[in-house]
């Protein structure tokens, strides 16, 4: 066939988009598949460390409208933890048992009439908790002191595994330049827009769960789930969402839904959808992992990069999730990434913290790699005195296929010629022009580049590298990439394909079409691609879903096996109608006919028909009508050998992206003057959605790089919970980006074609990070480059001032400080002796009068008072229990006192030192400094607003003791309050 | 003055798609829920509740609104249009639609429909927009797939072909 | 997110809303545009008892053009931008507008629902602070109108009566020598402005109102003389003068020095922007 009559490679229309843009395709919140269904919601943790003291559901129960409650103990009961590889000591339940590990983290599950009154009934749910101190960074969870996070297993280091290929000291004992560099590589979540759905219904008869959901796979995870609900493989129908609204990764993490909301199901004896929300998802869903690296590169004089040392500490949230630690390793066998390296050390940790787990996300492991690695070699081209380009063309792999150190085979590629295509399309020497004549006139402008192998059609062995060889020995072998697809012809002659690849979006109906038709010689209007899986259906495997890149890979390849099945019968039904070799026939436009033998021609929808009605005379080697199952599963992809070596990916594609941007120093603002990125992914089966796979893996990157976080205060609160604070890049905020294509195809796959899609995610973050770097001679900084962090760097300060403690003050006399995220102090005047005022804040009765909102104080020591207080800011307002501790008095000059609150909305804890001195005859000036922290979901939602809120409150209160003393009724008119409330608030800005 | 106890229903009539409706909730609950749950058209999505996705957006009286941040009991007597009345009555992709096909303007669909709503608004205010305008009214909806560009490029191309089809029409009349 | 559930009352008319207010006064939220409210109802950040919706009293949605610009409380975002008399007698706010929240949300979103709100990021508030404008506040009881100035006492807390509604708001009218300028600073567009910087400039009198929103809990509006011939060094002079008077919030995204220095870059900017579209007029 011509090319120009191929339909691969072609910009074909997609078929899924009439369904879309009418609004009639069907999402998981669109489905109702049992009779009925109710609603369930969560009751989540507002604590991101703390035991569960007791769970109250009673008045839950009696809200009318609800059918049950699914505790933490039901859970316990009715089901198994989900298994890890690393130990049986981590449990992971799809709920809190016992202890609460991460804001979010689902507590009990109230299921009722409708999604509102399971709201309402959450609400009515009383937990009692007892906080403790969270593990939120890497360095809290290696630190020996830390709370551990699972007691049974007794660290918050949860893997350690080291490696060694080649002769890593030896290269570093000789280097001429060793150059290092250290990462804290941050958290994201790709937030798909449509979030998890899970609807689970329970037959008891049968014992068998029926569940539909936008799980994206692998489906590795279904025995895993499974052994969890304690059920065996056929009584867990899982049946996917006709459409699934973006997953990028996030819904690999639905799989620990599936068990709670099906335990729920099965608990009230009514089938259950739960629909999660934009703030569960924000909290609960899953994130990439964090990671802490510590790179050493080491150099000859000429630049050559001789040997790579590696110590990365990943960050895996509160539970060892499956398929973690498998971000840490499914980077690992191309730890050289693009480069001739041959000696390796690595040295790997796991911790845990007080987050959301970890699963994957865009770029799944590429990211957190890729960025120390790229940094470090613009560093070392700063100090070694070469180009950072040049440096990168020295060392690029240049012959293929190429095995690196850890057993990867690189097939093809052109590494030089796609970084020469970059510069060209930049326009590098206009950049480098452009960059002079700004430095001359006093700007920061930049140049960055990154480079990038993207792994794709991942061998599942990968994640067995975190067992070394011995634990390896002990177990059945994991190893394969494959896919599978089957393409059948009706007795009409339509062609339906089923394939398990599972798509959010990608168009795999439409490209699926277009492979089917060139090797069946139909039009892709005729092909009907079905991407439904139903696990009670033949076309599932383990390996089912999407994720690594496998559809472009072996996904296609598989569905090209099955066509060409299809296709040889077609010939050989035609062959022996036409009296020719089954060789000469052609397929083409839906007619068979032998070019070379004649002007015969048949319909090929004619020859299917024949095979389904005609079975009693089939020409030889055909079995029957067209059904053909392929299994596309290399035989390269094997285990790792006893040396850790394995080929870890199918395909390997690579990735140019260079930028030019201007960093203003006033505002920390970076603006792109240009973006390109060059790639090669192979063949391209369809350019407008790899077009369009690029760019979305731009903007993931881009936001990656600039403006995206989950970021969590020192007491585990995550402060990202809405979309107003986990800012995901719109329109206006993406710079243009220049696509140039160079393919070297894949000879691993039946198209050529490699994954693509992930590089941008993969190393927008570094490109951004070396041009900033290039421009303000920044050394360390780690995304995102909000412009306020940025600002930071530049003029010398922290980057993340408020989730830090401040070194400075306040603090007491002794130097201890008054720990907490909001600070202040203030000071007011009172016209009374300073003893008046002390016994004043020390008596229960005039505190009762004193504390606005306050229905009830008693003093349950003499140095404690427990009290309840109805605090209400602007409105927003909840019943506080209060506990307070006064300590380290000396009368009646100082004292200080320490609060913690706890309410259905949030908590607060803060410490004040308070200080009375007799100013004048008769006048005490009360000074006080606090430090604070307000948590849980006020914190998430008025982030912005806490600072504020926090100094009011407090100038309220020494507002009203003062009237108190003074004689007068704390509250008085309106008028008088606002006088009152401007005096306090002038004391903070000195009378401006 | 209308009075709904909390708790209780209320009936709503309106108009949806060109046809008047009927409708029984809440007063709390969302307008995306009434339509979609209630009256069954699922093709508004939800996707953050809190009004800054804009994938829940519809055109009520022409505008474009979060219909995630409307209350039921507020649509009473409104003219509301969802991404089921934008095609044709046989259910042809409207012009717009067609960009959007044409353009790869959308992958896996979720945003779409709130786009096409607010897009829909602005072509009938904008007929010259610029790519700079086209995108500050997108800073109101968050797309995780495309990148944006391709629903640029569609609205942009949307724009100039009603531009010179109103220009054909404007000089037809003219030769008449 | 499903909002609590709450009586649901929809006021015909301004008396009927006062009525309602003065009956349950602080269990009532005001239901505007919807912007803000709604998504704190569905968050559960407020449980208010009873919900008012006004957006069908016809008489709050008026733009009245005398002494002064009076808006109606209810007057869209959208609305108030492609005005004319507030193009041209209020530019300021025309000029402020395009940065309030997004294109979807200023179709619903109300002048008066902000100024009420009060975040301390909020462009309305700030303009109205600058140019010394006016809140009308009704109850049962009695009408009254109280200055920006006074109106805005912290984050998102106003001297509002749990009985009052804000019916109106009064703009003054530009004088024909008054020349302005709007300059904001967010991560993202449309984004919570980090530091919003007016300027209103009269030309005549040489005098110059900035204000400053973002930076502490309220609207900050300081007033300067400027000299004729005004040049870089002065402005520079006065932005980092004033910049160093104020109180500066800190929070996850900018530290208080971080805001400061956006307050010294955008009085610049506002204070050249006015000063040349006077020149403009020389």
């Amino acid at each position: 066939m011509a090319a120009s009559e191929r339909w691969v490679g072609k910009s074909l229309e997609r078929f899924e988009d009439a369904a879309l843009l009418t609004g009639r395709a069907r999402f998981m919140d669109d489905l109702e598949p049992a009779a009925g269904l109710c609603h369930a919601a969560i009751l989540r943790s507002q604590h991101g460390s703390a035991d569960i003291r007791s769970i109250d559901i009673a008045a839950a129960l009696a809200l009318p409208g609800v059918f049950g409650v699914l505790t933490p103990d039901d859970v316990a009961a009715m089901s198994n933890p989900i298994g890890n590889m690393v130990s049986r000591k981590l449990h992971y339940y799809p709920c809190a048992v016992g202890r609460a590990r991460y804001f979010g983290e689902p507590i009990a599950v109230v299921v009722a009439e409708s999604r509102y009154v399971a709201e309402d009934a959450v609400d009515l749910i009383e937990v009692v908790y007892d906080p403790k101190p969270a593990v939120v960074t890497i360095e809290d969870a290696l630190a020996p002191s830390s709370t551990r996070l699972h007691d049974d297993f007794g660290s918050n280091v949860v893997h350690e595994r080291t490696f060694r290929y080649g002769d890593p000291e030896g290269e570093f004992a000789k280097a001429a330049k060793v150059v290092s560099c250290r990462v804290d590589y941050p958290r994201v979540n790709s937030t798909p827009i449509e979030t998890y759905g899970v609807i689970a219904d329970f037959d008891a008869g049968n014992g068998r769960y029926t569940v539909w959901s936008n799980f994206q796979g692998p489906y590795a995870m279904h025995p895993l789930v499974c052994d969890a609900l304690r059920v065996r493989g056929h009584q867990l129908r899982l049946i996917s969402s006709p459409s699934s609204g973006g997953s990028f990764g996030i819904k690999h993490g639905v799989y620990p839904y599936i068990v709670l909301i099906g335990l729920a199901a099965r608990k009230v004896g009514r089938p259950v959808k739960w629909i999660e929300d934009r703030i569960e998802h924000l909290a609960a869903s899953s994130a990439a992992t964090g990671r802490a690296t510590h790179i050493d590169g080491a150099f000859d004089e000429n630049g050559r990069l001789l040997a790579l040392r590696l110590k990365q500490t990943e960050n895996v949230g509160a539970y060892l999730r499956p398929p973690d630690p498998a971000s840490l390793y499914r980077m690992h066998s191309t730890l050289s990434g693009p480069y001739r390296v041959r000696h390796i050390a690595v040295e790997n940790k796991v911790v845990v913290t007080n987050q959301v787990p970890s699963g994957l996300n865009r770029g799944f492991g590429g990211p957190q790699f890729y960025y120390p690695l790229e940094r470090m070699m613009d560093l070392a081209a700063k100090e070694i005195g070469i180009d950072p380009i040049e440096l990168r063309l020295r060392n690029v792999v240049q012959t293929f296929p190429y095995e690196t150190p850890a057993g990867s085979v690189l097939e093809s590629g052109d590494y030089r010629r796609c970084i020469e295509l970059a510069l060209e399309r930049a326009g590098y020497k206009e950049l480098v022009a452009q960059r002079e004549s700004a430095r001359k006139e006093g700007r920061m402008f930049g140049i960055g580049m990154a480079l990038a192998v993207e792994t794709s059609a991942s061998n599942m062995a990968y994640v067995d590298l975190a067992l070394t060889q011995a634990q390896r020995a002990k177990q059945l072998p994991k190893s394969g990439a494959a896919g599978r697809a089957r393409v059948i012809m009706d007795p009409l002659g339509a062609i339906i394909v089923h394939v398990d690849s599972l798509p959010n979006g990608q168009g795999h109906r439409t490209v699926v079409a277009q492979i089917v038709a060139d090797e069946v010689g139909v039009n892709p209007e005729d092909v009907e691609v079905i991407t439904d899986l139903d696990t009670f259906g033949g076309a599932w495997s383990i390996t089912s879903g999407n994720y690594s890149n496998r559809f472009s890979t072996v996904v296609v390849s598989a569905v090209a096996v099955a066509a060409r099945m299809a296709a040889r019968k077609l010939r050989a039904t035609a062959a022996k109608a036409f009296g020719v070799e089954p060789g000469m026939v052609q397929l083409l436009n839906g007619t068979a006919s032998a070019p070379g033998a004649g002007n015969e021609s048949v319909p090929i929808r004619r020859l299917a028909m024949q095979l389904h009605w005609d079975a009693g005379d089939l020409p030889e080697g055909v079995d029957g009508s067209i059904s053909e199952l392929a299994e596309f599963s290399p035989d390269t992809m094997t285990v790792p050998d006893e040396h850790d070596r394995m080929r870890s990916s199918l395909t390997y594609s690579f990735q140019c992206d260079l930028t030019g941007v201007e960093v203003n120093a006033e505002t920390g603002r970076v603006h792109v003057h240009r973006y390109v990125s060059a790639h090669d992914a192979g063949t391209l089966l369809n350019p407008a959605v790899v077009e369009g796979q690029l760019r979305g893996g731009f903007a993931h990157g881009f936001g990656a790089a600039m403006l995206e976080r989950v970021t969590y205060a020192a007491d585990g609160t995550l402060l990202s919970g809405t979309f107003q604070d986990y800012l995901c890049p719109t329109a206006p905020e993406l710079p243009d980006l220049d696509i140039a294509h160079y393919a070297t195809p894949s000879p691993n796959t039946i198209q050529g074609a490699k994954g693509l899609g992930d590089g941008c995610s993969m190393i927008a973050p570094v490109t951004m990070a070396n041009a900033i770097a290039d421009a303000t001679g920044l050394r360390d900084l780690t995304p995102p480059f909000l412009p306020g962090r940025l600002w930071q760097l530049l003029h010398g300060g922290a980057p993340d001032l408020t989730l830090t403690r401040p070194k400075a003050v306040p603090h007491d006399e002794t130097g201890r400080e008054l720990s907490g995220a909001l600070r202040g102090r203030g000071a007011v005047a009172i016209e009374v002796a300073p003893q008046r005022v002390w016994d004043a804040l020390l008596d229960p009765t005039q505190l009762r009068a004193i504390i606005p909102g306050c229905e009830n104080i008693e003093q349950t020591s003499p140095d404690t008072f427990r009290a309840r207080i109805r605090v209400s800011i602007a409105g927003i307002g909840a019943l506080y229990e209060v506990q307070i501790r006064i300590f380290d008095r000396e009368e009646p000059e100082r004292l200080k006192l320490a609060a913690r609150g706890e309410s259905k909305l949030g908590f607060g804890r803060g410490e004040a030192l308070v200080t009375l001195e007799e100013a004048d005859l008769g006048v005490t000036q009360l000074t006080y400094e606090y430090g604070a922290d307000v948590g849980g979901r006020v914190a998430t939602f008025g982030q912005r607003m806490l600072d504020g809120v926090v100094k009011v409150v407090l100038a309220d209160f020494f507002d009203r003791l003062r009237a108190h003393v003074r004689g007068e009724k704390p509250g008085g008119t309106v008028l008088q309050r606002v006088r009152r409330f401007f005096a306090v608030l002038q004391a903070f800005w000195g009378g401006s | 003055m209308l009075e709904v106890e909390a708790g209780a229903k209320t009936t709503l009539h309106f108009t949806l798609n060109g046809k008047p409706v009927q409708a029984e909730a809440e007063a709390r609950m969302q307008l995306a829920d009434l339509l979609r749950h209630v009256l069954k058209q699922y093709g508004t999505h939800v996707g953050c509740e809190h009004g800054i996705c804009g994938a829940c957006t519809v055109l009520i009286d022409g505008r474009a609104v979060r219909s995630c941040l409307i209350f039921a009991a507020q649509v009473e007597g409104a003219t509301v249009t969802t991404v089921e009345g934008l095609a044709g009555d046989n259910g042809e992709l409207n012009d717009l639609q067609l960009a959007f096909r044409k353009h790869h303007a959308l992958q896996c669909g979720f945003c779409t429909p709130g786009i096409l709503a607010s897009a829909t608004q602005f072509l009938s205010e904008h007929a010259n927009a610029s790519e700079r305008d086209i995108r500050d009214m997108l800073s109101g909806h968050i797309c995780r797939c495309t990148g944006y560009t391709g629903i640029v490029e569609a609205i942009s191309a949307t724009a100039q072909n009603r531009k010179s089809r109103d220009k054909k029409q404007t000089s037809t009349e003219k030769d008449e | 997110m499903k909002p609590a559930p709450f009586k649901y009352v929809r006021a015909d008319s301004v008396e009927e809303a006062l009525s309602v207010l003065a009956k349950f006064g602080d269990d009532v939220r005001v239901v505007a545009g919807g912007q803000s409210l709604g998504a704190m109802l569905n968050m559960r950040i407020v449980t208010p008892t009873i919900v008012l919706d006004i957006n069908r009293i016809i008489g709050l949605s008026k733009i009245e053009s005398g002494a002064d610009i009076v808006t109606g409380a209810m007057v869209r975002q959208a609305d108030a931008l492609s005005n004319s008399a507030i193009r041209r007698h209020v530019g300021l706010l025309a000029q402020a507008l395009p940065h309030v929240g997004h294109y979807q949300t200023r179709n619903r979103g109300t002048l008066g629902g902000s100024v009420a709100h009060a975040d301390p990021s909020a462009e309305i508030p700030l303009v109205l602070a600058t140019l010394g404008g006016e809140i009308e506040l009704r109850s049962a009881r009695r009408v009254r109108r109280v200055a920006a100035k006074q109106f805005f006492r912290s984050a998102l807390v106003t001297i509002r009566g749990g009985d009052e509604l804000v019916t109106a708001l009064h703009w003054p009218r530009a004088s024909s020598d008054l020349d302005a300028a709007f300059f904001e600073f967010a991560v993202r567009e449309g984004d919570f402005a980090i530091v919003a910087v007016a300027c209103a400039f009269e030309r005549g009198a040489r005098r110059m109102r900035l204000g400053f929103g973002g930076c502490g809990e309220v609207p900050h509006v300081v007033e300067v003389s400027a000299p004729s011939g005004t040049n870089a060094n002065w402005v520079e002079e006065i932005a980092r003068e004033l910049s160093k008077q104020l109180d500066f919030r800190s929070d996850l995204l900018a530290s208080a020095n971080y805001r400061r220095s956006l307050a010294t870059v955008l009085a610049r900017k506002a204070m050249i922007a006015s000063i040349e579209k006077a020149r403009a007029y020389a």
